[in-house]
């Protein structure tokens, strides 16, 4: 009980800030300098990489829970996984919203197979497939689950590798711009952003696995009344 | 670590007996295969000529669509009577049993493999040959990778409802770095101007996706299948 | 792991305390305890869907409980691994058996999972018992229920498991079959194995055992000593 209030406490905060540091990004992303070639589009980026790096964040906490849950047995890592596949493929559903958002205005169309662009599509089905299973597997599926997220996991590097030896042999036709780092106007609200990502994620796990777990404990009490 | 070979051996001469009576998954399989090429071949020959590059695509999704085909039935067998849990009360160890499965499945694709590609060097002028050896490694690299995920995969489906839907959506996205890895080393292969180098470095990525994912199967593969 | 150290283990009981096993919201078994002990032959009687199935699943360690223990002897099944399996022989439902192979090869495969130092001789044994010598070069698939049956016993027995379970065993047998079998299992018993048998034959397993459990609704209760015939007690441990 005690560690319920903790994490209800915790959560209240994590929104808070999240609120807060969700209201001021659009300033400090209006104030920051406009990026040389692409102008105001090129501030889409704000969002758009922090998505993206909670998606993988979500992706590798997916994976390591989901071991913990296949060798230990613990449903709360279990728990914990779920709660990050179905955040990485709403962290990764903004990356893919705002990437072609993007694209259509840097280079004229929707869809580029960029690398980046590719490995993220992959890694948002391999998420949405470990959904899936956890949907329609019926019962036990959670271990089988638990597979296919060690398995999306390990998957990374070689998607990253394949797709990025894939693009460099034939390099698409506008080039790939840098990330805001060099310019220091641009990394201020860009660091900002990413933190603000990461507190809103670490709320909406906090709230997922909650709900979770006391779902989880309503499935033991259901369990026991009939038992009785 | 003898045991486990013999165990492996046991289970996958035990489904090579039973295939040989039945010829069931070699003949759905090739015949499903050939039908994936002639569907393919209408949609990539243009003015009676095949559209350039095509032929390293069509091969590898042909392997890998007719591969999937395969796995479910593989463990269908088992699953009729409840043949499975029979094999996993033995007093050997689990892996074992992973391994021989999965034997089965590269000996069925390999077979699958030389017929399509033998087709598509007919059918699409594509100059396998030139580099037979290479395309056999590359092949043959992807084709472990591929069961090695396929294989656990089925296994693990083998419990659940919608099993026959679940293979591909779980599959493909995983197994789709040893797609790429195969089709762009093979196209590789097929340019004007074959292109060792790159090849080489396909097969090394693909040698890398084998060992990653068996080495994980088989350690997966003992808690997935508990109840 | 090889044979010698996988037949190592042994036990002379086996303890199921407090154990449920539920599946979301449906519950198989809830709150058994029972003790088994070697040399005793233990009916379990139930109607259809009383968790049956899963309590023999659970004691040949493929299903896990969602609460309680199950202990071989003093150790869980974590604990002995392979070496636990080698004691253990299940005769499920489906009976396990491949139908493209025949009865030789089915045998003779198993017998290799074990380990045997001659599997061929053994299976030739194991036939001869099932009386199926002049079939077993056959496919299993041609074989009537009894057959098959005879066959997936000796299958199960093939390794002298200690503990023995068996899912309605006398299925598809005739009179002269079923009385075999009979003396076949009051032999088990005499070697000292521990023989737990499901089943709704009660003619077949009159007088045979030793105790007879109830599943009802995934709850475990233990039929009377013998006072009146089997299936009178039977039908009073379900009116209750």
């Amino acid at each position: 009980m005690i560690c319920m209030m903790q994490s209800q406490r915790m959560f209240a905060a994590l929104s808070v800030a999240g609120l807060v540091m969700f209201a001021a990004a659009p300033l400090l992303i209006a104030q920051a300098p406009y990026e040389s070639t692409m102008g105001l589009i090129q501030k889409i980026f704000y969002f758009h990489v922090p998505g993206w790096i909670v998606m993988f964040l979500a992706v590798f906490i997916a994976g390591i829970a989901s071991a913990i849950h296949l060798f230990r047995n613990r449903p709360a890592a279990d728990r914990l996984a779920l709660a990050a596949a179905e955040l990485a493929v709403v962290f990764g559903l903004i990356g893919l919203v705002t990437g072609p958002l993007w694209a259509i205005k840097a280079w004229g169309v929707w869809w580029q197979w960029e690398p980046r662009l590719t490995m993220s599509l992959i890694l948002e089905l391999t998420m949405c497939a470990y959904l899936l299973l956890r949907r329609y597997g019926g019962p036990g599926s959670d271990k089988l689950a638990a597979g296919v997220a060690i398995f999306a996991m390990a998957n990374v590097p070689f998607v990253y590798l394949s797709v990025n030896i894939w693009r460099t042999i034939h390099p698409a036709t506008s080039v790939v711009p840098q990330l805001a780092g060099s310019a220091p106007g641009m990394f201020g609200p860009f660091v900002w952003c990413a933190v603000a990502f990461l507190v809103l994620f670490t709320a909406m796990m906090a709230a997922r696995t909650r709900l979770e777990a006391q779902r989880a404990h309503v499935e033991r009490l259901h369990l026991a009344l009939e038992e009785r | 670590m003898p045991n486990f070979f013999r165990v492996a051996w046991l289970v996958m001469r035990k489904d090579l007996t039973i295939e040989a009576r039945s010829w069931e998954m070699v003949s759905t399989t090739l015949f499903f295969a050939v039908s994936c090429v002639l569907v393919f071949s209408f949609a990539f020959v243009r003015a009676g000529q095949p559209v350039e590059g095509a032929a390293a695509g069509i091969l590898w999704i042909a392997v890998a669509f007719s591969g999937t085909l395969a796995l479910g039935p593989t463990f269908d067998r088992e699953r009729h009577h409840d043949a499975l849990r029979g094999l996993l009360l033995a007093p050997v160890e689990r892996s074992a049993i992973f391994f021989g499965k999965f034997l089965g499945v590269v000996l069925l694709m390999t077979a699958v493999e030389v017929v399509v590609a033998v087709l598509v060097a007919l059918l699409f002028q594509a100059p396998l040959a030139a580099h037979a050896w290479w395309v056999a490694a590359l092949l043959m690299l992807g084709n472990v990778g591929f069961a090695a995920v396929g294989t656990l995969f089925a296994a693990m489906l083998v419990r659940t409802r919608s099993r026959s839907v679940l293979l591909p959506i779980l599959l493909y996205p995983i197994t789709l770095p040893a797609l790429i890895a195969g089709v762009m080393g093979t196209s590789a292969l097929l340019q004007a101007e074959p292109n060792l180098d790159l090849a080489r470095l396909w097969a090394a990525m693909l040698l890398c996706f084998d060992a990653v994912f068996t080495t994980l199967a088989l350690w997966t593969f003992e808690p997935v299948m508990t109840e | 792991m090889p044979a010698s150290s996988a037949s190592s283990f042994d036990f002379d009981s086996v303890t199921v305390s407090g154990v449920s096993r539920h599946y979301g919201r449906r519950r198989a078994l809830s709150g058994v305890s029972l003790t088994l002990r070697a040399g005793e032959l233990v009916g379990l009687l139930g109607p259809n869907g009383a968790g049956k199935s899963t309590l023999l699943g659970l004691l040949a360690t493929l299903i896990q409980p969602s609460r309680g223990t199950v202990l071989y002897g003093d150790q869980p099944p974590s604990a002995a691994g392979v070496a636990l399996r080698a004691r253990l022989g299940f005769l499920p439902h489906d009976l396990q058996l491949y139908a493209e192979l025949t009865a030789r090869e089915n045998l003779e495969f198993f017998g290799g999972l074990h380990g045997f130092h001659d599997p061929a001789g053994r299976a030739a044994a194991a036939l001869e018992r099932a009386g199926l010598a002049d079939r077993a070069d056959d496919p299993v698939q041609g074989f009537s229920r009894g057959m098959r049956q005879r066959l997936a016993l000796e299958r199960t027995l093939l390794h002298h498991p200690r503990l023995v379970l068996l899912d309605e065993p006398f299925t598809g047998l005739d009179e002269a079959s079923g009385r075999a079998l009979a003396a076949r299992l009051q032999t088990l018993g005499r070697e000292q194995r521990i023989v737990l048998l499901a089943t709704h034959d009660m003619e077949a397993v009159e007088g045979l055992l030793d105790r007879v459990l109830v599943l009802r609704e995934g709850r475990l209760t233990e039929l009377p000593a013998r006072d009146a015939p089997l299936r009178e007690r039977y039908r009073a441990a379900l009116a209750r």
